[in-house]
């Protein structure tokens, strides 16, 4: 059970004076269960990467397969596909439109097809999932804080009961507390309900703190594919695409520097806090 | 599909066409729309279509950017030209079934083809290499004297030049909330004609809305540096007539000219 | 006097039910008093819903105080006769890049503001080079926004604002919509005219990174001011920075936690380097 992208290209606007290679021959496997964050710096090509992967864009060549099965195939069906890869967008708020939370939630359900009683019965858990109690069903999604309205937006594609669940930037705009509210339902969702999980994200922070394995994107290719404490060894090369390691990556590099002997491969602040704790034991 | 709509896109480039006085360019566009409406004369087509060519090719804009703007029409083209081939009445040149195709249907639906064709194009030409800034600076000026009327025209100027500067941004947005919506299963293709309007809902309302707030948004930045309305205001680029402008003048009139004499005097 | 002198300054948003009757009122901004002096680069923090926007909007007379007063360059904004000195005193650049251009040019967006003035033509045309070359956007002057990336788009709306000569800058949440890049672009457009031309800079931001250069930082909640100080000061209260939803440069908290597991550094660092001298300097010791 996995999303396999075999030698996907997009090119867009092929052919005009605005031609544009967006993917350039991308070979990726993501199997079920992990916690992927894909980089890279703004037009690298990661945003049309997931709009790949439930069939909003279709490569221009190249394919990809979920569970083994061609989604480019004749007769291949997309909307079970969007049910399973759920992609939620930048900005996802601005997609809500019914007249209360409630209804709002339940229109990825409904499209589905399923029962009146298994949709609203979807709609309530993924509202509890993303923590926005009863007593919110029956206001307008506008009259919510933007936090509020952006958790809505969240819970509208989990109520799909996706397999996959695919954000982009989830926490752009939100303040600090807001961030790590969203992250931590994702990582919470990631842990019980076994999904796997592609965040694509600006902070790297942020990515250091959750994914298992980082995919970097730079002019619509993979660049790095691996643990963010390999990935992020490779901070030169990344600030010149304009991306960059976690702040304490630096520190404990800086550290390693002034001929400190401590483990470099650090991206949280723990680990760093671990790293160079063990490193001043060893001297005494 | 989205991105193929030329209209309001300002093509950047050096070229006297871009440098000439925007209420040349609105003349000359009237001008020579009104050129296709005198004669139906494929002389004076080959008049214009020399004329459209050699614009272009001053322009400096690439001439994939016009037929662009052409795509978005082909439906209303092809009905144009299918009615006006087959309901012409006149002398039969070809019959099927109870379909007759006459020698005057050809010739109709080949100027109606041809003038749509033109118009759309004269048009093009107009928005790509005028900012919509400096065309409406234009047409306000050159509607200034409805001032005395009480007309709004610096207003009507002002809301012009915003909704086309907003055109691409608002498409954009249309798309990402189409994606949006049928990521959550919406359906915009299959169904009857309520099922498709109803489709719609999830689409229009949170475009709606974001266009209310970008109207707010932009009204409150207009605000903050200083907009008051047309009153007291000074101009970046004031339009002043240069030399270059009154030569165009003369070569529009020029082209006038032999149109109406191309078709007086040649008869295809 | 100070550029912006606030005193008491409540702000109340009312809603109004179907009667056109008021149903609620929300204190947005809630007995605020702010001196600022010209030249400084103040930091304002809070999380969504502080008010912290409210008032930045009362610096550029766009609200004016429901009670209190504010003082812009010596001119109450309440007078509507000051209104427009106001506007050119103090521009507002906003968080949303593309709601914020109105020209379909860039140069043509710079001049808007200078044009609302009243701006004879040939001197639009230099504060528009002076503004664009201000914040390194010269080369694009003849392109359109909408081919620009959001951090280029936020220094052409900064543009637009230096070309009206202001003597202070209001940013509002300017970085919220971009990336890192564009981030670090519009920050160090920011701080050259901060440091350069000596326009007073009042920044609202959500990334704590951003604030480290100012002279002064201000924390609100709900509607208060209730921390103020260099950033230094601030950034030494992780705890109390917490409790009102916001967070420290992830250095500072570095240091934080090293701190609490038993070394000896002090609170409130804020750089890499610094944070890395300080350790060397307690290895050393050892």
């Amino acid at each position: 059970m996995s999303i396999k992208i075999e030698k996907l290209s997009h090119i867009y606007a092929e052919g005009t004076a605005f031609e544009k290679k967006a993917l350039d021959d991308v070979n990726l496997e993501l199997p079920d269960g992990q916690f992927i964050g894909i980089i890279g710096h703004t037009g690298s090509g990661k945003s049309t990467l997931i709009q790949h992967l439930n069939g909003l864009l279709k490569g221009t060549s190249g394919t990809i397969y979920y569970n083994g099965e061609d989604i480019y195939q004749e007769g291949y069906d997309m909307r079970a596909l969007r049910s399973n890869v759920g992609l939620v967008f930048q900005y996802p708020e601005h997609q809500l439109f019914e007249i209360d939370v409630f209804t709002d939630v339940c229109f990825g359900p409904k499209n589905q097809g399923l029962p009146q009683e298994e949709v609203e019965a979807r709609a309530k858990e993924a509202l509890a999932q993303v923590g926005i109690s009863e007593e919110y069903y029956t206001k307008s999604p506008f009259e919510l804080s933007g936090g509020q309205k952006r958790r809505v937006a969240i819970a509208g594609i989990l109520a799909m009961h996706p397999k996959v669940l695919i954000l982009d930037e989830p926490t752009a705009g939100l303040d600090p507390r807001g961030r790590d509210e969203i992250l931590d339902q994702i990582a919470w969702l990631h842990e019980t309900r076994k999904i796997t999980v592609v965040l694509v994200s600006h902070s790297m922070e942020d990515v250091a703190r959750y994914v298992e394995r980082i995919i970097v994107m730079n002019k619509g290719k993979v660049l790095y594919d691996g643990a963010p404490r390999d990935v992020f060894q490779h901070y030169k090369e990344l600030e010149k695409i304009g991306l960059a390691a976690p702040q304490v990556t630096y520190v404990v590099k800086a550290l390693e520097a002034a001929r400190w002997d401590i483990d470099t491969h650090a991206t949280t602040v723990e680990e760093a806090r671990d790293a160079i704790l063990q490193a001043l034991e060893k001297r005494i | 599909m989205i991105r193929d709509i030329t209209l309001g896109q300002y093509y950047p480039a050096d070229s006297v066409i871009h440098r000439l006085d925007p209420r040349v360019k609105l003349g000359g566009t009237i001008l020579f729309i009104i050129s296709l409406f005198l004669y139906r004369s494929f002389a004076v087509y080959a008049v214009a279509a020399l004329f459209l060519a050699i614009v272009i090719r001053i322009s400096k804009v690439p001439f994939k950017f016009m037929t662009r703007g052409l795509k978005s029409i082909m439906m209303l083209l092809m009905i144009t030209v299918v009615f006006n081939l087959f309901l012409t009445p006149g002398t039969v040149v070809f019959q099927i079934w109870k379909l007759k195709i006459t020698e005057e249907g050809i010739r109709q639906s080949l100027f109606m083809a041809i003038r749509l064709v033109f118009l759309i194009l004269g048009s093009t030409i107009m928005t790509l290499t005028t900012t919509p800034n400096n065309l409406t600076d234009g047409i306000e000026k050159a509607l200034r004297p409805l001032n005395k009327l009480h007309v709004p025209v610096h207003d009507v100027a002002m809301t012009m030049s915003i909704a086309l500067r907003f055109i691409p941004i608002l498409m954009e947005e249309t798309d990402k909330i189409m994606k949006a919506q049928m990521a959550r299963g919406a359906d915009f293709d299959s169904g009857g004609l309520i099922q498709k309007a109803k489709s719609l809902v999830p689409l229009l309302v949170p475009l709606f809305i974001s266009a209310f707030r970008r109207a707010n948004d932009l009204a409150m930045a207009m605000e903050a540096r200083g907009y008051r309305g047309g009153d007291g205001r000074t101009k970046m680029k004031p339009l002043i007539y240069k030399k270059r402008d009154y030569i165009a003048y003369g070569i529009l009139f020029g082209y006038l000219g032999i149109v109406i004499l191309t078709g007086v005097f040649v008869k295809i | 006097m100070g550029i912006i002198e606030a005193a008491k300054l409540v702000f109340e948003y009312k809603k109004y039910d179907d009667n056109g009757q008021v149903e609620s009122t929300k204190r947005a901004v809630d007995g605020v008093d702010l001196n600022v002096q010209k030249g400084d680069f103040i930091a304002i923090l809070g999380h969504n819903g502080s008010g912290k926007s409210t008032l930045a909007k009362h610096i550029n007379a766009i609200l004016v105080p429901t009670e209190g007063t504010i003082y812009v360059d010596g001119k109450d904004t309440k007078d509507e006769e000051n209104l427009w000195d106001i506007r050119s005193t103090a521009g507002m650049v906003f968080q949303n890049p593309d709601n914020q251009i109105i020209g379909t040019v860039v140069e043509e967006d710079v001049g808007f503001g200078p044009e609302n003035m009243g701006v004879p033509t040939e001197q639009i045309w230099e504060r528009v080079e002076e503004g664009l070359r201000s914040v390194g956007m010269w080369e694009y002057r003849k392109s359109s926004p909408n081919k620009l990336s959001g951090g280029q788009k936020q220094r052409v709306a900064i543009a637009g604002v230096v070309a009206m000569h202001p003597k202070c800058i209001v940013l509002d949440e300017p970085t919220a919509m971009l990336d890192p890049t564009g981030r670090y672009e519009v920050i160090r457009a920011v701080r050259a005219l901060n440091q350069v031309e000596d326009v007073t800079v009042i920044l609202i931001t959500h990334y704590m990174e951003e604030v480290i250069y100012a002279d002064k930082v201000i924390v609100m909640d709900d509607g208060k001011v209730v921390m103020q100080g260099t950033p230094r000061e601030i950034f030494s209260q992780v705890d109390t920075l917490k409790q009102y939803r916001l967070d420290v440069p992830q250095v500072t908290l570095l240091a934080h936690e090293l701190r609490k597991a038993g070394l000896d550094l002090p609170e409130g660092i804020l750089s890499r380097d610094e944070l890395v001298e300080k350790l060397c300097q307690l290895k050393s010791k050892n």
